[in-house]
């Protein structure tokens, strides 16, 4: 297996042992990333001066014999929506095209301090709003599995196709409305979403502020179990950081599920499914039964009311957070303004993307007098009823068990026209950011295109330890997390 | 049709997006089938239940009135279309 094929936990252990540099490691992630990078397009921007440095620093102090954390020396893909100091961070927008931010998110800072390199910055939706990484203003990413004309899912679509593809060891991503668990589904990956307030936001660029987090996308349980445990905690630059202590989200992940009760919602099991997603999770609820859990069923009855319940508060949220790209103090600005109003209209007109207008313009309309009450208090108090409808579940179990989406990754193209129809891959996703509960994606299974399926656990807030666990036993039994996308396999 | 053409026009102008005229008929009608499907809401009876603003309980966070370190005016100015002055500078407002 070449080096950039490997785990990040493997690697760190050739890395201790001096087996391999930091650099060696880097050289060989960045042939990789420039052999697939024009089939795949995982990347806005790529670092190369910055990961060499970063990794000639990794290998100077393995000389030194310290060891700061398992991510010394590993280079990381980073979504373009958090700040890195001084690399230039456009959320996949032209109003950002040209934005070097001038200070690193927390989660970044603490990368740093981990001793992480950083290869480049993730390709996404415009604004991490989008289930395909179509609405990128540079491009869309090609999934790498099937004939590499299907979308790998967004909005971290960048993320996780360039860990599928190898082009990076590990990454970071959003998640919002399921913006690293559907591409981690669609792409075969890993990836968590941990529980809202468990990671920093700080210098991630705010979608939706109640419900964006940020979290890994991995080969495997174990490296999620890693990267997690180099971001997560509480941050003073964050109000709406958890101040709950961090456990070591390694230590059981041999412990096994046996005694543990698992959910299975029957409302995440309904028509409109596509069949094999539906027999591919079938079967890996029931290996878990094998491995000695019990399974109960449940109900979440709110589930089909996610959808519209997310798209009014997530664009009432954008529509305001969005509101600070007036090009004034950064970004794009106009060439063509008469007076200040007129230059506001333009630089927005001209530097957003069709589908963050069309959001914007839903928001604005969902908080505008005379309909909130309609529509942003309904959506609130829906969202009530959704954190009930988890709390009831999990009075009868430790976590639940269910699909990623309700179909494998759709084609390039097929519904950027139809917005609403896009907006139904996060069903089963949605409900989970609504109640700002942690999940994890992990494959378990392939259509017969050879495109990933992907197996959603949920737990109780702050309980990422318990997916972990739960989802390193599934991946312990089964050999899906070895695949490696085929036609990516020749050097071409 | 929840949303008329006038209606849209008045939207974008309070989210400061300036429309082209092609662009809005197609935004119109996406913006209607979208707000048609969230009507769905409406079957859920919600009288008495509180709203979630947020998920975490969450309380004021208080800190010592003390000087601390900021981002300096330069690169606070750095990614400003146009500046003079230490200052941003924008089209003119008043005639």
């Amino acid at each position: 297996m070449t080096l950039a094929a490997m785990s990040l936990h493997a690697l760190h252990t050739q890395l201790v042992r001096g087996e391999i540099s930091a650099l060696a490691l880097t050289e060989a992630v960045l042939t990789r990333l420039h052999a697939v990078e024009a089939r795949v397009h995982a990347y806005i921007t790529v670092i190369p001066d910055l990961a060499r440095q970063q990794a000639a620093a990794a290998d100077a102090a393995f000389a030194r014999g310290e060891v700061a954390s398992p991510l010394q020396g590993i280079p990381l893909a980073i979504k373009d929506n958090i700040c890195i100091h001084g690399v230039r961070t456009t959320c996949a927008s032209r109003i950002l095209a040209n934005f070097v931010p001038p200070y690193d998110a927390t989660v970044i800072q603490r990368l740093r301090q981990a001793g992480a390199v950083f290869v480049g910055k993730a390709n996404m939706d415009e604004f991490a709003m989008g289930s395909s990484t179509e609405n990128s203003a540079f491009g869309p990413t090609h999934n790498p599995w099937g004939d590499l004309g299907a979308v790998p899912g967004g909005s971290s679509g960048g993320s996780a196709a360039a860990v599928a593809a190898d082009a990076c060891i590990a990454a970071l991503g959003s998640d919002t409305g399921g913006s690293i668990r559907l591409p981690a589904a669609l792409t075969g990956v890993v990836g968590l979403k941990p529980t809202y307030g468990r990671v920093s936001r700080f210098g991630l660029v705010a979608f939706a502020s109640s419900l964006d987090q940020i979290g890994p996308l991995t080969k495997n349980v174990r490296d999620a179990a890693l990267l997690l445990q180099a971001i997560a905690g509480h941050d003073p630059h964050d109000s709406t950081s958890g101040d709950v202590p961090v456990p070591d989200y390694s230590a059981r992940l041999e412990q096994g599920v046996r005694g543990l009760k698992l959910g299975v919602p029957r409302e995440y099991f309904v028509a409109g499914m596509d069949t094999p997603i539906e027999q591919a999770v079938r079967s890996a609820i029931a290996m878990f039964e094998s491995l000695g859990a019990e399974l109960v069923e449940v109900s979440l009855p709110h589930t089909r009311y996610a959808v519209a319940t997310y798209y009014i508060l997530a664009n009432a949220e954008a529509s305001s957070n969005l509101a600070r790209y007036d090009g004034v103090r950064y970004g794009v600005r106009t060439a063509q303004a008469s007076h200040l109003l007129d230059m506001y209209m333009r630089t927005r007109a001209e530097g957003f993307g069709a589908e963050v207008k069309r959001r914007i313009m839903l928001g604005t309309y969902a908080l505008s007098a005379g309909y909130y009450d309609a529509y942003y208090k309904k959506a609130q108090q829906l969202r009530t009823l959704f954190r009930q409808d988890f709390q009831q579940a999990f009075t009868q179990c430790d976590a639940l068990l269910a699909p990623v989406a309700p179909t494998a990754a759709f084609r390039l193209g097929e519904r950027l026209d139809d917005p609403l129809q896009m907006y139904l891959a996060d069903v089963f996703t949605i409900p989970v950011n609504l109640a700002g509960l942690p999940a994890l994606s992990l494959p378990c299974g392939w259509t017969a295109q050879d495109l990933p399926i992907g197996l959603q656990i949920i737990a109780p807030p702050f309980r990422e330890a318990n997916l972990l666990q739960i989802a390193a036993a599934f991946e312990a039994a089964t050999e899906f997390h070895t695949r490696k996308p085929p036609l990516l396999m020749d050097p071409a | 049709m929840l949303l008329s053409d006038t209606q849209v026009e008045h939207v974008a102008q309070l989210a400061r997006l300036a429309l082209r005229p092609e662009e809005k008929p197609r935004l119109t009608e996406q913006l209607n089938a979208i707000l048609a499907y969230m009507e769905q809401l409406n079957e859920v009876p919600t009288e008495g239940i509180e709203p979630t603003a947020h998920v975490l309980d969450l309380g004021n966070v208080f800190r010592e009135d003390a000087v601390q370190h900021s981002l300096g005016i330069e690169d606070a100015l750095a990614n400003a279309p146009e500046t003079a002055h230490h200052f941003f500078v924008v089209p003119r407002i008043v005639e």
